[in-house]
């Protein structure tokens, strides 16, 4: 399920219109993964305060959005230019895949809910596909 | 059992007392049918599916996207005992209908996209916890009869 040349275009222009809230939608992303999956806090058992809203949930959701904007920007070739993270996420972090589908799905409801115009279906399956295949390349040295 | 808070009930409450049926069934299932082309596969008799302007301005499927959130309503109502509530419907689903129950799981991520699009920042975290705990509840009961 690769993007298509239109598809590309329209994550990228998604993306730029976005940018201005960028930080806002990685902080409300990460923090509505906590609350609705709460599975997901055994990954941040080293912080003092894993809740929703909390300071280090929405600084790491800042840097989490961080990454997806670089992504973006690597579109053409994901695998190859997340190679570090990919081994980052294989070798250190070991985040268990099935997780970057339920990020992915509370960044498109922040981004839904911020942007309701602009978040036609057809950004929406632009944007699901993209983060699908980032997933992808995160997981690439997995096993 | 699932147990519900009264202010778990108090949300998926408001949200149906304010929902506009006709708007929200149809914008969710055109919602799917352009994410996930693969569930147009339900949809043969159903008209013009061939893009998602057309999907757009189906009538058929909006009445169908009505039809769908409508039969919410019965969850709603039974919220203590979604699972029996829907054990018919589940058979329906998978014994005339013949559709994957992963299919429950799109649809219902669609349809929090479009509220969370209609709600804007009133769609707090509570909110969505709440709104998604009842839809994962409605999308095991229609699942569970699958033999």
């Amino acid at each position: 399920m690769s993007l298509t040349s239109k598809q590309k275009a329209t994550v990228k222009d998604f993306f730029s219109k976005m940018s201005t809230r960028s930080d806002d939608i990685g902080a409300e992303a990460l923090s509505r993964l906590v609350a609705v999956y709460p599975q997901t806090k055994s990954y941040f058992s080293h912080w003092k305060d894993a809740s929703p809203g909390s300071a280090p949930v929405r600084k790491h959701g800042i840097t989490i959005m961080g990454g997806v904007y670089d992504a973006v920007g690597k579109i053409d070739d994901l695998k190859g230019g997340l190679l570090s993270l990919s081994e980052l996420h294989a070798f250190m972090l070991r985040v268990d895949p099935v997780n970057f589908k339920l990020l992915a799905h509370c960044m498109l409801v922040c981004m839904s809910m911020i942007f309701p115009e602009e978040f036609t279906p057809q950004v929406h399956v632009a944007v699901d596909k993209f983060l699908a295949q980032l997933a992808l390349a995160l997981a690439e040295k997995y096993r | 059992m699932v147990e519900w808070t009264d202010s778990e009930r108090a949300i998926i409450n408001s949200i149906f007392s304010n929902l506009d049926y006709e708007e929200i069934g149809r914008k969710s299932l055109c919602r799917c049918l352009i994410v996930y082309p693969w569930t147009q596969r339900y949809f043969g008799g159903f008209g013009n599916l061939y893009n998602a302007e057309t999907i757009l301005c189906n009538p058929l499927i909006a009445a169908h996207g009505t039809k769908i959130l409508h039969g919410l309503d019965r969850a709603l109502k039974n919220m203590d005992d979604i699972k029996n509530t829907y054990a018919e419907l589940s058979l329906l689903h998978s014994d005339k209908l013949h559709v994957d129950p992963d299919n429950f799981r799109l649809l219902a991520d669609c349809l929090t996209v479009v509220i969370a699009a209609k709600m804007g920042p009133a769609f707090t975290v509570e909110t969505q916890v709440a709104w998604q705990k009842f839809l994962s509840v409605v999308v095991s009961a229609l699942g569970r009869q699958y033999h």
